[in-house]
């Protein structure tokens, strides 16, 4: 309804005129620009729906969320949060917090160097090294789960969350080194140079002069590693399953054949998908660069 | 564009090194010897972890992709030779869902890079709301993926009350049976609603790198919108929409989450692409030999096609940085 | 270069978190194994912290009333203060596939996992999972005598139990009699398979959201598969002929084959072909389906007046047949302990509790008498209450179960053992494929004929060794 009211008072609204102003391609009469806003809006509400309607079923009860038509209006209840969390959710979120945060810490140690290596000091061969890492991304990881499964069963490292951080550090490490790499391509060379005339060692470059320079680059890097290992869901489905298993996992074993599960299922979609929703929407900018491996500032 | 890449970076520091005439020949090559160990030392463990995790599985893949191994039956494991990739390629269903993982790839990204650059395209103007529209809209991509694959295979598209089919009954469509008629084409709208935002992110950024002042001369110039559009955006994307091709297309390939949830790879094996149909020959099937033949196949078949697409597409961006 | 990695702060206060592999000595083990694999020395962790108790993972399937066992766990931990219980509970096929692997490659990863009639006898020949049967001469009370004839058969090698039945099934039909009523429909008292489809047609109502029957139709061989075997053999055909050769195109075959997916196609409930057990007790329970050909048990769930509006309003009649007395099948969702447990005592503890007849009368007690495992043991059907409440299905349930045999239900002997299933390892994935060939008829994408025509060659295949080893 506030929609509505704000693109209605568009046109009217003193914010236009400066508006077009400031910016070239504002053009056009206002009504045309009023109704392309209006479309907009409209696009970006149908194409959240399916967001807000999983929100919604988690305030219903089974019998509202499974009706024919669909009830849209209920007296809202916190029963399915409540089920979840009775249900041990506990357990799951824990396991994907240590998977996820070791994980990203140990991708950071991992990457940091790695592309210091690549990028301010190339090594030989940097653009065959740089290619293999990012080769590794796109293997099917399914052509890999059998050997690991078993491998992971001799070592009697099945169902155990150090197992998924081993892997979610693999995973996310060339991702890693590929946008590290453009952080301290950023890094201007005399700063460099000067370090190295002051003979300092590698160790105190590092820490003094580098990290600093590219610590928001840490950052976003982290954030993207974050996302990508609390989503998993392969590794999870297949070496986990009691004391390791994961939120995704947590979502499915809501899935029962018992028939009515959706509110319930709905209510655990919600958590499960809120740390990463609310830190994407805090980060959208480092969101850029991290999808797009350090290419795109 | 100058074709200058990383080697030219070497360039500068080596030539300083050479043009030092002190140093004798011998104490050189010890002090270029740990140079290039302190060069290499940081690259190292990143390196040798990846191979670990990696490569060695993979190895084990190849060996076992040369035995006949049921896991239900312990007596079977033998050494077969090529015999399992002999089978592969009279397997009519692998050849299927050898497909689907064509057309999930291909429909995703190019159906996500369409809706995708529209979406960029109205959000770079200014208008009320901006920030809240940008951020509606990149939502889906941030919900876990085995909850977007829930929400849309059971809240959705269930036959008897999804919010689909009730859309549709509005305009007098008969509800669809979506999961079990249309397989492939449901799990295809799930992930376009997931990709999107990615791919509108990655554009819009390419738009808000345009330099002004260009546009502004082109208006001034009398340019249309449109011609401004195709003669002067739509260059300037065009290595943002190949990279986000390039990416959309490595991270949508490998897609298991909605297939697993949403229809299982059925009716029958329907809607199955590679990854899935390999999890399913191996942990379904339990033929291990069999499954590890069609990884080691698709592994070799993605190396060939990426390393291509990726030094073709990569280039560009690697070579800029340089300047 | 090697560094010292001490993992992350642990949490203070947080009573058996062996989500850190800390705890208990197998998690200290695993936590060692990460740190070989990483190059990383891990310390911080010392095994043994709370030694004194027994941490056992259970395996289960969700179905109904494998949940109100996860609510009864109290029960359990109260008698048994020293065993800490985790479950996994997944659907069907996943918790199959998981149980499967684990238990084939030695995992370890459970102590209790719940299988079937079908692995049973098998994985016991494997040496894969424990012979219960000195576990249940120990155990005072726990009356294995008890267990119906045909169910405890079916889980035994050599006269020894390797898995307890938690609950049994045979197949029967349901049919709501409302509806019945309304549409002026009387159901025959051994109802043939033409019938049924001319019943479901009358019934078949889809303005008002009312489907003739429901038959399941997801790929899978403990889904589609089941039901279509029964019509299968009672049509004459089946799996395959006495000297192993694949019979999935024989006119037999092929006839019932077409009988059950054009019933399911003209008459049935929309999305068939991805809708299995879970799917059908809702329709069915919803009132959106006249009729429902399916596994016993379905009772637990649609005569459970909390959640289903039809209890009470059901009538049941044996499987439909062709050419044979009988065309019920007999499954069990069992408890065994693989041989890699670490905690077998513990995890006999549970599955004795688990199986027991006084949990049966807990249950009961508990969420209704309803929702209690049925066709397990003799016992449950003298349950004062529980035959009150189960008049109308607890005759028919133990006449199915009793009556599912081979000599009953099929036109022809066979050299494998199995109903709805064909007891050979090979047969999950050959019941798999050949259960996706049919749901893609089911779907329409594929004809009949083209689903069998692969269905066979699929067989063949696996038919090659028994035919060897017969001759």
């Amino acid at each position: 309804m506030s929609t509505t009211a704000t693109t209605t008072a568009g046109p009217t609204s003193p914010t236009r005129g400066r508006g077009r102003s400031r910016r070239v391609r504002e053009g056009g009469s206002g009504l045309g620009s009023a109704a392309l806003t209006l479309f907009t809006w409209l696009l970006a509400i149908g194409f959240f729906m399916p967001v807000l309607w999983l929100v919604l079923t988690s305030f219903k009860q089974e019998s509202d969320a499974a009706s024919n038509p669909p009830t849209f209006f209920f007296r809202p209840t916190l029963d399915q949060y409540r089920a979840v969390f009775e249900a041990g959710a506990g357990g799951y979120f824990w396991n994907s917090l240590v998977a996820t945060v070791v994980s990203t810490v140990l991708v950071i140690l991992l990457a940091v160097p790695a592309a210091y290596a690549v990028s301010i000091r190339p090594v030989a061969k940097t653009k065959d090294v740089l290619f293999f890492f990012i080769s590794t991304k796109m293997l099917p990881v399914v052509a890999v789960i059998m050997p690991i499964y078993v491998v992971a069963g001799r070592l009697k490292v099945l169902d155990n969350v150090w197992t998924l951080v081993f892997l979610y550090t693999a995973m996310n490490l060339p991702l890693a080194v590929w946008m590290m790499r453009s952080f301290f391509q950023e890094v201007p060379r005399e700063v460099l140079e000067a370090a190295q005339i002051d003979g300092a060692s590698l160790l105190t470059t590092m820490r003094s002069i580098l990290i600093p320079m590219v610590a928001p680059g840490i950052a976003s890097t982290a954030l993207i590693c974050v996302i990508f290992a609390w989503n998993e869901f392969f590794f999870a489905l297949n070496l986990t399953a009691a004391d390791a298993a994961t939120v995704p996992l947590m979502l499915v074993s809501t899935m029962t054949s018992e028939g009515l599960y959706l509110a319930r299922l709905s209510a655990a979609s919600v958590l499960a998908s809120l740390p990463v929703v609310l830190a994407g929407w805090i980060a959208q900018k480092q969101l850029v660069r991290g999808l797009s491996m350090g290419a795109i500032k | 564009m100058p074709a200058s890449s990383t080697p030219a970076r070497q360039r500068p520091a080596g030539r300083r090194r050479d043009a030092n005439p002190a140093v004798s020949r011998g104490a050189r090559s010890d002090a270029q010897r740990r140079d290039a160990w302190s060069r290499r030392l940081p690259l190292l463990p990143a390196l040798v972890f990846t191979v670990i995790a990696t490569q060695i599985p993979f190895l084990i893949t190849i060996w076992y992709s040369l035995r006949s191994w049921n896991l239900l039956n312990p007596a079977s494991d033998v050494f077969v030779g090529l015999s399992n990739y002999a089978a592969i390629f009279t397997d009519s269903t692998f050849r299927q869902v050898a497909l689907n993982s064509v057309l999930y790839t291909l429909g995703c990204v190019v159906a996500a890079m369409v809706l995708g650059t529209l979406f960029a395209l109205l959000l770079d103007r200014t208008f009320r709301g901006q920030g809240i529209v940008r951020t509606l809209l990149i939502t889906p991509f941030l919900i876990m993926p085995v909850a977007s694959a829930t929400l849309w295979g059971v809240s959705m598209f269930n036959p008897t009350f999804g919010l689909v089919n009730w859309v549709l009954g509005l305009v007098g469509i008969e509800p669809l049976d979506w999961t079990s008629s249309y397989p492939v084409l449901s799990i295809l709208i799930a992930l376009v609603w997931q990709w999107t935002p990615f791919m509108m992110l990655l554009i819009l950024a390419g738009l808000q790198s345009q330099p002004k002042d260009v546009l502004e001369a082109a208006q001034m110039d009398g340019a249309s919108r449109l011609q401004t559009f195709l003669h002067i955006t739509l260059p300037h994307l065009r290595r943002y929409l190949e990279l986000s091709v390039l990416l959309g297309a490595i991270y949508v390939v490998n897609t298991f989450d909605q297939i697993y949830l949403m229809t299982a790879g059925g009716p029958g094996t329907s809607s199955a692409n590679l990854p899935y149909y390999i999890y399913q020959r191996a942990f379904l099937g339990f033929d291990i030999g069999q499954a590890a033949a069609m990884g080691v196949v698709v592994v070799v078949a993605t190396i060939v096609i990426a390393n291509f697409a990726l030094r073709l597409i990569f280039k560009g961006f690697m070579s800029t940085e340089q300047n | 270069m090697r560094r010292r990695f001490t993992g992350p702060p642990r949490e203070p206060d947080r009573p058996r978190s062996s989500a850190f592999g800390c705890t208990r000595p197998r998690g200290w083990w695993s936590a060692a194994g990460v740190a070989v694999l990483t190059g990383f020395t891990l310390t911080g962790c010392t095994a043994a912290a709370d030694d004194a108790k027994d941490q056992i993972v259970v395996a289960i399937v969700s179905n109904p009333q494998m949940q109100d066992a996860m609510k009864m766990q109290d029960d359990f931990t109260r008698a048994h203060p020293d065993v800490d219980v985790k479950f996994v509970s997944l659907p069907e096929n996943e918790a199959r596939a998981k149980i499967t692997a684990s238990v084939a490659t030695g995992g370890g990863e459970f102590d209790v996992v719940m299988i079937s009639n079908y692995e049973t006898p098998i994985w016991a020949e494997n040496g894969w999972i424990e012979d219960l049967q000195p576990y249940i001469e120990r155990t005072d009370g726990y009356d294995d005598q008890d267990f119906i004839g045909s169910i405890r058969a079916s889980l035994s090698k050599d006269g020894d139990m390797y898995s307890v039945p938690f609950y049994g099934e045979s197949s029967f039909l349901v049919y709501n009699k409302e509806l019945f009523e309304k549409a002026g429909v009387r159901m025959p008292e051994h109802p043939t398979w033409p019938q049924v489809a001319e019943m479901a047609e009358k019934l078949d109502d889809p303005d008002h959201g009312v489907s003739g029957i429901c038959l399941r139709g997801l790929a899978g061989w403990g889904e589609v598969m089941a039901p279509l075997s029964t019509v299968m053999n009672t049509y004459g055909g089946g799996w395959f002929d006495g000297r192993w050769n694949p019979t999935l195109t024989a006119p037999e075959t092929r006839a019932a084959v077409t009988e059950y997916v054009d019933l399911v196609r003209d008459h049935g409930q929309p999305g068939a072909a991805t809708s299995g057990y879970g799917d059908c007790i809702t329709r069915y329970s919803q009132g959106n389906s006249a009729m429902w050909y399916d596994a016993t048990a379905m009772v637990s769930a649609i005569e459970d007046p909390a959640s289903s509006p039809v209890a009470g309003k059901s009538g049941y009649a044996p499987a439909p047949v062709m050419n044979t007395d009988a065309a019920g099948w007999l499954y069990s969702w069992s408890l065994a302990i693989p041989t890699t447990s670490e905690h077998k005592d513990a995890a006999w503890d549970f599955v004795s509790w688990m199986t027991d007849k006084e949990y049966i009368r807990n249950v009961g007690e508990r969420f209704g008498w309803e929702r209690v495992p049925p066709g397990s043991r003799y016992s449950t059907y003298q349950i004062p209450e529980y035959r009150r409440i189960s008049k109308a299905y607890a005759q028919p349930t133990l006449h199915a179960m009793d009556g599912a045999s081979q000599k009953t239900s099929m036109t022809h002997p066979v050299p494998y053992e199995g109903l709805q299933f064909v007891s050979i390892p090979e047969f999950q994935d050959l019941g798999t494929r050949v259960g996706q060939q049919v749901s893609s008829a089911i779907a329409g994408t594929k004809s009949v004929d083209e689903a069998l025509e692969q269905s066979q060659d699929y067989a063949q295949q696996v038919a090659r060794t028994y035919q060897r080893e017969g001759q």
